[in-house]
């Protein structure tokens, strides 16, 4: 265990601060990430970007990154902030609806937009607006859906996703027949070419971030509500359909916004995934905002800075790719639920479990040692006998690597000393904890026979089980039931004779 | 039935409801997806006293509650609270819903939830600030949370879920307390907590309308009861109410031949 024990003690010195874990975040992203993507520079890349250019980009000298940055890191801060208020709301997928609907609304705004002023198609409001429009719609016909009994909420979103993109779909083969040949640009939309955006474009999607956050940071505490207990905020007046009309009317701006830069394939993905990593950091919901935003902010402004200095890579695919790296990362090392603090807190358990196995083992081989003899000799006995390996070998099924392990660990806990090779004897804090866990132990098994209602032979199994998962509040509850004194540390005789042979 | 026996059946609806009752409910029926569930419910609720509601499950105890206070539309009848319309009153009456309407893993503390009870009276934008955060702890030491009341709700136990919600309702300070199953799957610490407050309410000369589902405690916690079986069985004091008669008329026969009608009207109402 010693190796074991000691990489939990550097795993929790490196990732004591998200802070911390973060940096480590970027050192991955920069040790691993570019040059496992640069290893396919012949094929991807002509040549790999002069430190010259690389820090023409960090440092947005040229105008045209400038915009770019600006703009899509802006979507990104937006998509993180709203995500958050969806994710909680469990409306992940409402996204992806407005996303794909959007598509027939661009199309019919070019069209329209043809036959009033030909070759003017392309102004950029007019197809948002289609947009915009057409993602209404779409959400609006799921809502419809679902009033159907036999339609479930998953099935309407997924049939009103593919009949707007479909329809979106038919029109663009349309469009691109049409021999005017201004209909060049409009296939950005679904895989985003933030490369394409020009100041203008910049300006609509400051201004649109602007007001969504703004409505964000406004209604917060509104919309924690709504997200948390809508029927509540309901019978308390407030007016839910309206909040839900907000939120739905914020998704669908930040929606638009993103088509430009990331694409209407992947917009869902940077409204999701920078919510649900930020729920790995905190347990407030006033910084899961925040650290959402920033997850947002900082895949677009990664996404676009890698795009520009490999020219060949889809800016939109490498914005949500860093936003799902940030994901993972934080799936692993988040704070709250990650993988690498569970794994921890289970392996602090089953430590804890070994020490106290091993601690009433030592209890009971000197109570039989003792026999019937009078309690004060008994306690001495604690402090004074010796005991060997082997007879702690027989209290349990465990093997004798397991118990020389948790010996070794004992002894470096000071909770037991080695006397001679094979032979153990129990520390003043030693005595102290096995004592606890003995009463502990019996305490639950006279529970389990008197009020479970279980035979005596079975207790010993149960309780072990039960007592090392029990919390204090727990353990009063029972001393209570049991009409036991706390303040008494009595320890009650096993219910069950306690043999050598286990 | 013409306009006009409707105008008389109107009128004697509206004086039918007396203003000192804490609630009046009149003829109500209510649907889901058109099918009746509850039928021509006619009820006032004694005000100062512990009022059960009981009911098989299915009976429509919850449901009662729910369109009472608007979230179910009814299909006929109408309910006052202290003879005025539920939203000119609401402040004066609290709502603690049952546990498992709600997501906990969500990322809030209890004092947050609790505070969410202040929101109406903290208004449209505003933060909570201090004042209320501290109105909001008082409440949670009420109901003995005030050590948990950092603590993320997921990493609380059932009781204290409970407790949380019931401290959310005690914070706004309303005059009537209508609570959903708060009994079920508690600890026994939890069930007295619940107990004790609800007789300190009632000492304030408050009312409470507790949807509950445990028999053998009716008669300890509760001065009166309701009970409820798809419509109205019986209701009054628990003394006189409470018999094994009335009980076995609300568990016995299920209705079955009502249960069938409603089923049929949901079918011959066109969509």
């Amino acid at each position: 265990m010693l190796n074991n024990d000691s990489s939990h003690r550097v795993f929790s010195q490196i990732f004591r601060s998200p802070f911390r874990s973060v940096g480590i975040c970027f050192l991955l992203i920069a040790f691993f990430l570019l040059p496992s993507v640069c290893s396919a520079q012949d094929t991807v890349f002509e040549k790999l970007p002069s430190t010259q250019e690389f820090l023409n980009v960090i440092f947005m000298r040229d105008y045209n990154t400038r915009i770019v940055l600006m703009g899509t890191t802006l979507f990104g801060l937006s998509a993180g902030v709203v995500g958050v208020f969806t994710l909680l709301r469990k409306r992940s997928l409402v996204g992806d609806v407005v996303s794909h609907s959007a598509l027939p609304g661009i199309g019919i705004a070019f069209l329209v937009m043809e036959a009033i002023h030909p070759g003017g198609g392309k102004n950029l409001l007019g197809l948002l607006v289609g947009a915009s429009v057409a993602g209404i719609l779409g959400v609006t016909c799921t809502t419809l859906l679902k009033r159907v009994n036999r339609i479930k909420e998953d099935a309407s979103l997924a049939i009103v996703r593919s009949v707007f993109f479909g329809l979106g779909i038919v029109l663009f083969t349309i469009i691109q027949g049409i021999p005017t040949g201004s209909a060049s640009g409009l296939n950005h939309f679904i895989f985003g070419k933030a490369a394409s955006m020009t100041s203008a474009d910049v300006q609509f999607i400051s201004i649109a971030s602007a007001i969504t956050i703004f409505i964000c940071i406004l209604l917060y505490k509104e919309m924690n509500l709504l997200c948390f207990d809508e029927e509540f905020a309901s019978i308390r007046g407030w007016p839910v359909l309206f909040l839900d009309f907000l939120l739905m009317f914020m998704v669908v701006g930040v929606t638009i916004v993103g088509l430009q830069s990331v694409g209407l394939l992947l917009v869902v993905a940077m409204l999701i995934t920078p919510a649900a990593s930020a729920r790995f950091w905190t347990n407030r919901l006033n910084r899961m905002l925040p650290i959402s935003a920033f997850i947002g902010g900082f895949s677009a402004f990664t996404g676009v800075v890698l795009s520009a200095l490999f020219p060949k890579l889809a800016t939109g695919a490498i914005i949500v790719l860093v936003a799902s790296f940030c994901f993972m990362m934080s799936l692993l090392l988040g704070r709250r639920g990650g993988v690498i603090v569970k794994m921890r807190s289970y392996f602090k358990l089953q430590k804890r479990i070994g020490r106290d196995d091993l601690l009433r083992a030592f209890y009971e081989v000197i109570e039989m040692d003792t026999g019937e003899a009078s309690k004060d000799l008994f306690e001495k006995n604690l402090e004074t006998n010796k005991v060997k390996i082997e007879q702690l070998l027989n209290r349990r099924s465990w093997s004798m690597k397991r118990v020389k392990r948790l010996l070794k660990s004992a002894v470096r806990n000071d909770l037991v000393i080695n006397i001679s090779e094979n032979s153990y004897r129990l520390t003043a804090d030693g005595i102290r904890h096995a004592q606890e866990t003995v009463r502990n132990h019996r305490l639950w098994e006279i529970y389990l026979i008197r009020y479970a209602e279980f035979g005596s032979a079975h207790v010993d199994q149960l309780a072990d089980q039960i007592e090392h998962v029990v919390d204090a509040e727990v353990l009063q509850e029972l001393e209570k039931s049991l009409r036991e004194d706390p303040t008494h540390l009595d320890i009650p005789q096993s219910p069950h004779p306690i043999t050598h042979d286990y | 039935m013409n306009t006009k026996e409707k105008q008389i059946e109107k009128n004697r609806g509206v004086e039918a409801h007396p203003a000192d009752s804490p609630v009046s409910i009149h003829d109500m029926t209510v649907a889901y997806h058109r099918k009746p569930v509850l039928w021509d419910i006619d009820y006032d609720a004694p005000a100062g006293e512990l009022i059960a509601i009981i009911g098989p499950n299915g009976s429509g105890k919850t449901t009662l509650i729910k369109s009472a206070l608007g979230l179910i539309p009814c299909l006929s009848g109408e309910v006052r609270f202290y003879g005025e319309l539920y939203k000119n009153v609401r402040h004066r009456i609290a709502y603690v819903p049952q546990r498992g309407s709600v997501d906990w893993e969500f990322p809030v503390n209890a004092l947050d939830v609790v505070c969410m009870g202040l929101y109406r009276e903290i208004g449209w934008f505003l933060p909570v600030t201090k004042k209320y955060k501290q109105q909001a702890m008082e409440a949670l030491d009420q109901v003995g949370m005030a050590n948990f009341a950092k603590r993320q709700i997921s990493q609380l136990s059932g009781g204290q879920q409970q407790r949380v919600f019931l401290a959310r309702a005690l914070a706004q300070n309303a005059d009537l307390y209508i609570m959903d199953e708060p009994f079920t799957g508690v600890d026994a610490a939890t069930e007295r907590a619940i107990v004790d407050i609800l007789r300190e309410l009632r000492s304030q000369g408050k009312t409470a309308l507790v949807v509950h589902h445990d028999l053998q405690t009716v008669t300890e916690y509760f001065d009166s009861v309701l009970l409820l079986n798809m419509r109205l069985v019986a209701s009054g004091p628990t003394e006189t109410t409470f018999s094994s008669e009335n009980l076995r008329k609300t568990y016995g026969g299920k209705l079955a031949l009502l249960d069938q009608v409603g089923e049929r009207m949901k079918l011959a109402v066109p969509r």
